[in-house]
């Protein structure tokens, strides 16, 4: 079964929105100069000068109400932005648009009043590649310290350069130093070596007596140039590691579904049924354990609860961990996924680890109940979470928001059903969705996501069991080096554990990839982390933050 | 006191003896309920003499605070190796504590990148000496699957001093609490390091090599600020 899925067709006239080249095209006019098609979507060139109009074209007329990701890069004669729009009621419309500057003065306008989420985006893209955007409300560094010299990823950086890193106390930007007198506004550092943080986050919070006056996220303290290292990787076994340290609790196989399915679909390869079997059973192993990690932190954060639902958490995670150690080799960095398949088949004797799946699987409805008696259940935490961190689904479409914080938003948008990859379309499951907006929500929508893997992981054991034994294929045929085309883009995405995980890969001919975009879903979600605390209580705060579920090495990269 | 430096406990008790204490140490008669390697070890005498030196290593590894600190993919498995199953508690190394000032020893689990590393040394200061570094994973080591990155620091001794590398990415839950096993025997037996400061480059601003990138920055930094300067070229 091929994962591509010819984007044009898909679009049948149930929707009369503009949707394949010509029609965008003729919607755009004189707008778009040129085409510059990528392999998942149509794409159009502009003007530097007319990023918001086109923007505000394709999103009010045409429905690209989603901006899933912004890459930047530096070509051999021009800076280039790209904006990969797609849309939350039909994933597979897709357009990219993309804004060449020059060389010498690298200017574009800012998609921030569109889209607010490009706030971040372009602020990644102007630290690393040095592209400028104006109209951006607050365009200085993201990712690198505010110290830093050169821009990492453009094509004249010196890595040996030597670099100053200053550590100084941050001033309060909402007020002057009230220090001597009555201060109105108190100013804290949140981070980053924070138990509540959930990694290395440094919040800078404004308390105006007990609640939250302005929340800045500052991220950058986990950047591991994890683009970089792709880019200097070849695409058939080096890169495959990566992705396990993207989203690190224990989501690698998910984030490793990632690279896999934009590299087979740049270089057209199929991947066998039965290694789509299996690749959809660790991978919803993993995203029982990654939000089993999330419930049990978010307990943590809310009740300080070290013993019972944290330990209990552990205690699953540990039974997945084993079963995936089984079938892997590995407890957290599988490196289990190969294009066009997997490494090795399942472990001997298929029985007893058919047998450990399905223990699990009959324990967990218990362990559930467990846990809704410990947490969903209890009045405390309700109190606590029940009407917080309000993310109305507008505001988080306009974030780009995905995954459970979107889907506890009431927005029914998943990549597994709505852009079909691997086995998912064949198995009898649902999207989860809740309609609270709040932090209660997220919860649960975590822990009813959990029920429902466990649904299609039983549906594969059972698949797997009765498959036959000539017909086992892991891999499919695939060149010991792979060498996309020139200029061959393409941007796809996984549904993660914490949401839309896209690659965005441009090939330049050679065995490694030109360009490698990871669009991570949290840090499009630690993105409304402001939105929803201001004017909260602190407390509720550490909630929210708790509730989106950011993994550092993923925000960071 | 016993001359070897390897016994600390062993007392003189030649000139103790009595037949209750016979029966205990043997372990026949009636009376063997106390028998056991303790009771060996300090004999019959209700004094212990060693060194406070001595007694002090001992209790220091038997009694570790480790400071609650998650960097990267290391600190999920350092997460399990605290929680059940792994238990470092058994250890006497269990309770994570939220702040540098209560904790004796600091894992480091995990990468450590050019913005991080003066806030790791900020919190690696405010620790209580004597205090112990435990690096967890490659990347502590030299930069692990990282090492070529822009931003990555080769290794956290680049840092602060280290006095056990767990290797592993990550390492499994087993491999750290053999670390930290490792890390108690080290301290009982007294052969930790002491405390000392590495070459790091932390230097008042005025002191560094002059060059555009001090120049431009003169004027903006404090020179009470902490200042850390990486060498990207000397790095390992």
């Amino acid at each position: 079964m091929s994962l591509e899925k010819p984007q044009d067709e898909q679009s049948n006239a149930v929707v009369a929105k503009p949707t394949t080249g010509e029609e965008l095209a003729e919607l755009l006019g004189d707008l778009a100069i040129g085409r510059d098609d990528h392999m998942n979507a149509p794409g159009f060139v502009i003007r530097p000068t007319d990023v918001q109009e086109t923007l505000f074209r394709l999103r009010d007329d045409a429905g690209f109400d989603h901006l899933s990701n912004v890459t930047a890069e530096e070509r051999e004669d021009r800076y280039e932005t790209i904006y990969h729009l797609t849309s939350y009621d039909d994933r597979t419309r897709e357009v990219s648009v993309v804004v060449p500057t020059t060389k010498d003065d690298p200017r574009s306008q800012s998609a921030n009043p569109v889209f607010r989420t490009a706030d971040w985006h372009e602020r990644e893209a102007y630290d690393l590649i040095g592209i400028e955007y104006d109209d951006h409300p607050d365009l200085r560094r993201i990712l690198l310290p505010d110290t830093w010299q050169g821009h990492p990823l453009s094509k004249d950086f010196d890595q040996r350069r030597p670099q100053v890193v200053t550590l100084k106390e941050w001033a309060n930007p909402l007020a002057d130093d009230h220090r001597d007198s009555e201060g109105e506004t108190m100013y804290i550092n949140i981070g980053p070596h924070h138990p509540a943080t959930h990694g290395v986050l440094h919040v800078r919070t404004v308390l105006d007596g007990e609640q939250v006056a302005d929340v800045d996220p500052d991220i950058g303290y986990l950047h591991r140039c994890e683009e970089q290292m792709c880019q200097t990787k070849t695409y058939r076994h080096q890169i495959m590691p990566y992705p396990d340290r993207w989203d690190y609790g224990s989501a690698g196989l998910l984030n490793e579904w990632a690279y896999a399915r934009a590299a087979e679909d740049l270089n057209d390869i199929d991947v066998p049924e039965y290694a789509q079997i299996i690749r959809t059973m660790g991978a919803e192993l993993c995203r029982i354990a990654s939000h089993m990690l999330a419930v049990g932190t978010f307990a943590l954060d809310v009740y300080g609860d070290f013993t019972a639902i944290f330990m209990y958490a552990m205690r699953d995670r540990e039974i997945i961990q084993n079963i995936l150690e089984d079938l892997t080799g590995q407890r957290m960095m599988f490196n289990y996924f190969r294009l066009g398949g997997v490494v090795w088949d399942l472990p001997e004797p298929r029985e007893e680890f058919f047998e450990k799946i399905r223990d699990f699987l009959d324990d967990l409805p218990g362990t559930l109940e467990e846990y809704h008696d410990l947490i969903s259940g209890n009045e405390i935490l309700q109190l606590r979470t029940i009407d917080t961190g309000v993310l109305p689904p507008e505001v988080a479409k306009s974030y780009g928001a995905t995954g459970p914080v979107a889907r506890a938003s009431g927005i029914d948008y998943d990549l597994r059903r709505d852009d079909p990859y691997g086995y998912y379309d064949e198995l009898d499951w649902d999207v989860i969705t809740d309609d609270g907006c709040d932090n209660y929500s997220r919860l649960l929508c975590r822990m009813r996501e959990v029920e429902e893997s466990a649904k299609i992981i039983s549906q594969c054991v059972d698949l797997l069991e009765d498959w036959p034994e000539e017909e086992r294929t892991i891999q499919s045929n695939v060149p010991r080096t792979l060498r996309p085309e020139d200029d061959t883009e393409i941007y796809r995405a996984v549904e993660g554990a914490k949401g839309e995980l896209g690659i965005y890969i441009r090939a330049d001919g050679t065995d490694k990839p030109g360009r490698f975009k990871i669009r991570s879903p949290c840090f499009s979600n630690l993105q409304t982390l402001p939105e929803i605390s201001n004017g909260e209580y602190l407390p509720d705060m550490i909630a929210s933050l708790g509730s989106l579920d950011i993994i550092l090495g993923e925000v960071d990269r | 006191m016993s001359s070897d430096q390897n016994q600390p406990f062993v007392t003189d008790d030649s000139k103790v003896q009595t037949k209750t204490r016979d029966a205990r140490m043997t372990g026949t008669g009636t009376d063997n309920r106390f028998n056991s390697k303790l009771r060996e070890a300090f004999g019959s005498s209700p004094f212990i003499l060693t060194k406070f030196d001595n007694f002090m290593n001992w209790v220091r590894g038997s009694s570790m605070f480790m400071l609650q600190f998650g960097i990267a993919c290391c600190s999920i498995e350092m997460m399990h190796t605290y929680s059940v199953k792994h238990d470092l508690d058994r250890f006497h190394a269990g309770v994570p504590r939220a702040s540098p000032r209560q904790a004796d020893v600091i894992i480091v689990p995990g990468t450590i990148v050019s913005k991080f590393a003066p806030r790791m040394k900020r919190v690696y200061d405010q620790m209580p000496e004597p205090k112990f570094v435990i690096g967890m994973g490659s990347c502590t080591i030299s930069g692990g699957p990282f090492q070529e990155g822009y931003n990555v620091i080769k290794g956290a001794e680049e840092v602060i001093p280290v006095d056990i590398h767990v290797p592993g990415c990550p390492p499994r839950p087993e491999a750290l609490v053999y670390g930290v096993a490792k890390l108690q025997q080290r301290i009982a037996e007294g052969e930790s390091s002491p405390v000392t400061v590495k070459p790091y480059e932390l230097e008042q601003f005025g002191d560094l090599e002059q060059d555009e990138l001090i120049d431009k920055l003169a004027e903006e930094v404090d020179t009470d600020d902490l200042v850390m300067r990486y060498n990207w070229a000397d790095s390992p």
